[in-house]
């Protein structure tokens, strides 16, 4: 069809053909994962060493922005709440805030930035300098071994990091309400236990587990399908990134519409 | 009667408008070490990646072991790859592990029942073989380029292969260091009895390893025989370039 047409219009017809076949090539990426992932022999010790590589060594930066992101959010509403006399409504607010939103997009885009861009950089390289080859030539699946591994430990470890995210805020906020209003630590955290939900805790952690698959997933997607050597292996990080941090977006905006159904029931 | 053990039977392969491989023949007898030679992107290397399944001819078949590599479901292709070596060009060494781990990720895969004694045994036995024992718990970033080639040919003579496939094993290697992995070629074939392709473009190489050449001009096989019989009195003026060019070079 491409070969008729001319200039602009040419060029056009050609981006469309890319984008559809690159959708195809990312369904069947998707189609393949939830094959493998149930087909014997499981990896198990990958997952694990991956687990400890994507939560343990994600746990500094998550722990100092979690902790900040408390202090500042609790900051930013005083003057508001202060205005109608509710600043005894902060707890409350924050709590509602950082488990319901806060704690899993912040959590979520930072582990898009060092996870995602780390998980494609490093398939990306491999693929690059033949490693993958090399795993396929020595009877050894390599999509199993490093897709469906990293995916998994991802998809495990966000939610986790989320709680923890959580937790902090919160000590964040905590610190900051006990400073300024002289709320005890047990007054703080009634409020905070009082003013959310199960459906705000379930909804919070099936979303982690969501946004976890999809920084995996576009991950390995980006970096199993680089090309074009070391300047192929930089832009795999970098969409790896911008495509789950957009993806993360989107997903946010989905669940808040589908939590926001199950509220009204 | 030769034992054919790869059979390459009018062979095409194209990527986009470029046509590779046209209509390539190609027989491998059991014991030779035969070398192929021609210039970068003459199609080398997807010759020998079409017969460990790493690519998919367009026509033809590549026969390998009395299996037609392009039929095969994974499960068989596994098990025939497991009787092929295949030495990548870059080396292909797993960054992240070590080299006694890199030895060991073939092994553990596709060995059944292996204790933790007979494991460390096999990964000595080889490392030993290409005299770099001492790199055992050594990561690949802190080797040299020659010891980089030494661990990938260790990694893939461990599951014992009947079939070497070495791309372009010299490449990026001084001179000495060149005529080592030389050695070490003909060292495998004599002391794992192996069937060797070796890719390659450096002629020095060629002459010390290869039983028998093959070069591919234009994606045929123009000239297969011994050494002197390609080069020494070669009538092609492509053939006889590719002669001058590398040995004016050295």
């Amino acid at each position: 069809m491409a070969e008729n047409l001319k200039g602009n219009e040419k060029v056009f017809s050609t981006r469309i053909d890319k984008f559809f076949v690159g959708l195809e090539r990312a369904f069947n990426f998707l189609k393949k994962f939830f094959v493998e992932v149930w087909v014997p022999p499981y990896e198990f010790k990958e997952v694990i060493r991956q687990c400890y590589r994507i939560g343990y060594n994600s746990l500094p930066l998550i722990s100092l922005t979690g902790f900040i992101v408390g202090i500042v959010f609790t900051n930013q509403s005083r003057p508001s709440l202060s205005e109608f006399g509710a600043t005894s409504w902060l707890p409350a607010l924050i709590s509602i805030a950082v488990v319901r939103a806060m704690g899993p997009l912040v959590t979520a885009l930072i582990a898009a930035g060092k996870v995602g861009s780390s998980i494609g950089a490093e398939i990306g390289s491999m693929k690059v300098t033949e490693q993958i080859d090399a795993m396929e030539v020595s009877a050894t699946n390599p999509f199993k071994f490093l897709v469906v591994t990293r995916v998994l430990a991802s998809t495990f470890m966000i939610p986790i990091l989320v709680l923890y995210t959580d937790f902090l805020a919160l000590m964040g906020a905590f610190l900051n309400v006990n400073v300024n209003e002289k709320v005890s630590i047990s007054t703080f955290f009634v409020q905070v236990f009082d003013s959310i939900s199960f459906l705000d805790i379930s909804s919070s952690m099936v979303k982690s587990l969501v946004f976890g698959f999809t920084i995996g997933i576009v991950g390995c997607y980006k970096g199993y399908n680089s090309t074009k050597g070391t300047e192929g292996v930089g832009k795999a990080a970098n969409s790896a990134v911008v495509m789950a941090m957009f993806l993360i977006f989107i997903e946010e905006l989905l669940s808040l519409q589908i939590t926001n159904f199950f509220r009204q029931l | 009667m030769k034992d054919t053990v790869i059979e390459i039977k009018n062979l095409s392969k194209s990527f986009g408008d470029m046509h590779v491989l046209k209509n390539v023949n190609l027989d491998l007898y059991r014991g030779e070490n035969l070398v192929v030679l021609g210039k970068s992107g003459s199609g080398k290397s997807v010759l020998i990646k079409i017969m460990v399944g790493l690519l998919t001819q367009d026509s033809g078949s590549a026969i390998v072991l009395g299996q037609e590599v392009s039929q095969l479901k994974s499960k068989s292709l596994n098990e025939l790859r497991l009787k092929i070596g295949f030495s990548f060009q870059a080396s292909a060494l797993y960054d992240s592990m070590t080299v006694r781990e890199n030895l060991e990720f073939p092994l553990v895969r596709n060995v059944k029942n292996l204790s933790k004694g007979d494991k460390d045994k096999l990964v000595e036995e080889v490392l030993e073989g290409v005299g770099l024992i001492q790199a055992i718990n050594q990561m690949p970033s802190e080797l040299s380029g020659g010891q980089r080639k030494r661990i990938g040919i260790a990694r893939t003579l461990i599951l014992k292969p009947a079939i070497m496939l070495y791309d372009e094993p010299t490449a990026g290697l001084d001179p000495i260091t060149c005529m080592d992995i030389n050695n070490l070629i003909n060292q495998v074939n004599e002391e794992y009895k192996t069937t060797s392709i070796i890719i390659t473009h450096d002629l020095t190489c060629a002459k010390v390893t290869g039983d028998r050449m093959a070069v591919l001009l234009d994606g045929h096989f123009g000239n297969t025989g011994k050494f002197e019989e390609v080069f020494e009195h070669a009538v092609d003026g492509r053939v006889k370039s590719f002669y001058d060019y590398n040995f004016i070079e050295q």
